[in-house]
């Protein structure tokens, strides 16, 4: 008997309904998860991942919290470690400044601080990025500040398969996982295969094999990456594109590995370049790999502006395929 | 020494316009959204217009203002023009902004107008450090800070209350009570929904007013301002009101009736002005239209500074990310 054709063929749908259907799929598995965060029930999310789930799953699972945001993750971390494993949506990153102090004081430190006599697991999931005109209290990519933190796991899905599948991990985790979405990333739309149940939240993935250069990639500039890519592909310019995933801790091995096949690497990071992630990730291929490289190793980082509204500005300010691949361009060519 | 408001001619017709250029001029902006001329988050003030007007009357050019990002209606009330202001909408550079801000953050420093802040409560310790400048400097100045019921969930509300009162700071905090921050209605994030009250927990005087009238928010603060003044400690005048339209251009609206929203647009400020002012014969009906003749011709000419404007180069994105000396 064949299976039936819906079990196996793989199924599309938007990033944002991924995310949703991990949610739904993660509390309906266990009594002790539940979400809560501003504007998640009534109004249905502001992103609309969450809508029409509070009317599915009742208020108690999906709580609307008012606009108190180191309040309801503090309650998240307590709430955590009174044995409940709680989803935390904010809004946006910038607004998880708010809650900057329960996240770093108390959900980084209490499992060392207390000796090991208490866990944090607590997932908080937020949206991150620029590219919609939302101006300079909207649309920053502070993930990489967080990436600084030990005791904290950062998460950043770019593909549906790990919209949907990296929520149940980060639950099941002992320690505080923060899970980063994109903005430009919910209307976009990817295939799904029935067959994958699960995903790691440790590893980075090739998301394309080259062997000419290494371009390293997470979230929303996963694509614009792929994008250069392909853009250098009809030059003959073979890119191998790194999909972090994780941003902390960071899988080295993946990033190395493809490093020295390559010989040379461009770090894209949509945060900007001053103390950023992409700094960590070049000095470590630099401690490491330094020997093995032809060229320097480069970086196409935000400008160092708070993000404008006027679309011109905007664009300029954030990472763009076309600068990516002229970086690229010049390692493999020569300046 | 209490200003009186005067019930007269002169001062009823300018409340009537300053409220309707408000509303005329977002209606051009809800048009120019969805003709994709002005992006990212706009929130309009429809229904609201009384609160900014009413209070900004009662202000002298020497005072400050904080705002939200739901602040067209104080930008044009305290004379910010509607060209700059439109162009800011654009983007465009000759926006009060350079295009730089957008809706969200409209700045002027002619008057005194300190923004434009998006993060809900943001703006409320900057207005305690504006007034706690002013003291200091000695001038005598007041800072009116307009925030919504949703800004009193967060701390920083509950902080500057406290710093305003422990410093007898001028502040004047104006509580835009519209009932709702986004689809959160207050009596479903505040376990006490009267905001006023709140203020006795910090030995602030406080008051309540009908957010509709706008010659009852007028008399309000006229008289919250005579107090701030002569007891040097600051206020809360929570201003009871309502958005007839959706939160941002991106709401479905999903947590509120439109029969609530009828019943709210029945005490609609720019409205109940209006129809007073033809039934006692106040105003004439073809003076009103004269006004709105007016302001429709300033809704055009500030359509068309916007269009005619223009993009800052792309070589000056860097620029004002930190600056060479402090401006004077
Ligand atoms: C710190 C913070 N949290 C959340 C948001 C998202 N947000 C923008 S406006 C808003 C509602 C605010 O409501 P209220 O203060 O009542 O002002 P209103 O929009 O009703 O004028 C929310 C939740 C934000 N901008 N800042
Ligand atoms: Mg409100």
């Amino acid at each position: 008997m064949s299976a039936p054709a819906s079990t196996t063929a793989a199924v599309r749908m938007t990033y944002r309904e991924a995310c949703k259907q991990a949610i739904r799929a993660a509390i309906l598995a266990d009594p002790r998860v539940f979400l809560m965060g501003e504007d998640v029930a009534r109004y249905g999310g502001c992103y609309a991942v969450t809508k029409g789930l509070a009317t599915e799953l009742g208020e108690e699972r999906i709580r609307d919290t008012p606009l108190s945001e180191n309040g309801f993750v503090g309650a998240g971390i307590g709430a955590a470690i009174a044995g409940l494993r709680p989803i935390v949506e904010i809004m946006t990153v910038n607004f998880s400044l708010l809650a900057l102090d329960q996240i770093v004081n108390s959900a980084a430190t209490i499992s060392h601080m207390s000796g090991g006599q208490f866990a944090v697991p607590l997932v908080i999931r937020m949206a991150t990025g620029g590219g919609l005109q939302l101006a300079a209290q909207h649309s920053h990519s502070l993930e990489g500040l967080y990436a600084h933190i030990p005791g904290l796991r950062v998460l950043t899905p770019a593909t549906v398969e790990d919209a949907r599948h990296m929520l149940q991990p980060a639950i099941e985790d002992p320690n505080p996982v923060l899970i980063f979405e994109h903005v430009m990333l919910y209307n976009r739309e990817g295939e799904l295969d029935p067959s994958v149940t699960g995903v790691d939240i440790v590893s980075a993935k090739i998301r394309r094999p080259g062997r000419d250069v290494t371009l390293v990639a997470y979230g929303g500039m996963l694509f614009k990456t792929l994008e250069a890519a392909a853009l250098l592909q009809v030059e003959g310019i073979e890119a191998e594109v790194i999909d972090l995933r994780v941003l902390r801790p960071l899988d080295m091995p993946t990033i190395l590995g493809s490093v020295r096949r390559t010989r040379r690497v461009v770090i894209v990071d949509e945060g900007w370049r001053s103390g950023s992630l992409s700094a960590e990730i070049a000095a470590r291929i630099a401690e490491e790999a330094f020997f093995e490289l032809d060229a320097p190793i480069r970086r196409v980082c935000s400008r160092e502006v708070p993000i404008p509204y006027a679309a011109h500005l905007e664009k300029a300010a954030l990472p763009q395929a076309a600068t990516i691949a002229a970086t690229a361009r010049t390692l493999v060519k020569g300046g | 020494m209490t200003e009186k408001v005067h019930l007269d001619h002169a001062h009823l017709r300018h409340l009537l316009t300053a409220m309707l250029r408000i509303r005329r001029f977002e209606e051009k902006c809800f048009e120019l959204y969805q003709s994709e001329k002005i992006r990212g988050f706009m929130h309009l003030y429809d229904g609201e217009e009384a609160v900014s007007v009413g209070v900004i009357e009662a202000l002298r050019p020497e005072d400050a203002i904080v705002a939200t990002y739901r602040e067209h209606g104080q930008a044009l009330a305290r004379g910010i023009g509607m060209n700059a202001l439109m162009a800011e909408l654009y983007g465009k550079q000759e926006g009060c902004c350079r295009g730089r801000g957008g809706s969200m953050h409209v700045f002027d420093r002619a008057t005194r107008f300190y923004g434009g802040n998006a993060i809900v409560g943001g703006g409320l310790p900057l207005a305690v450090g504006s007034a706690l400048g002013d003291k200091i400097l000695g001038r005598n100045a007041i800072t009116a800070c307009f925030f919504g019921d949703g800004a009193v969930d967060e701390g920083s509300f509950h902080e500057s209350m406290n710093l305003a009162a422990l410093w007898k700071l001028p502040v004047l905090f104006v509580c835009e009570n519209n009932l709702y921050a986004m689809g959160m209605a207050l009596e479903r994030a505040e376990a006490e929904t009267r905001i006023a009250v709140k203020a006795a927990a910090y030995r602030v005087a406080s008051e309540a007013v009908d957010g509709m009238n706008v010659v009852a928010v007028e008399v309000a603060a006229k008289r919250a301002i005579d107090e701030i003044r002569r007891a040097s400690e600051p206020f809360l005048l929570e201003c009871r009101t309502y958005r007839f339209r959706a939160h941002s251009m991106f709401d479905a609206q999903l947590y509120r009736s439109k029969a609530e929203i009828e019943t709210w647009r029945a005490k609609d400020p720019v409205m109940q002005l209006r129809s007073w002012l033809e039934q006692t014969g106040l105003l004439h009906a073809d003076e009103i239209d004269h006004i709105e003749g007016e302001i429709a011709a300033e809704v055009d000419a500030a359509v068309a500074f916007a269009e005619a404007g223009t993009w800052e180069p792309v070589e000056d994105l860097e620029r004002f990310t930190t600056m060479d000396r402090v401006p004077q």
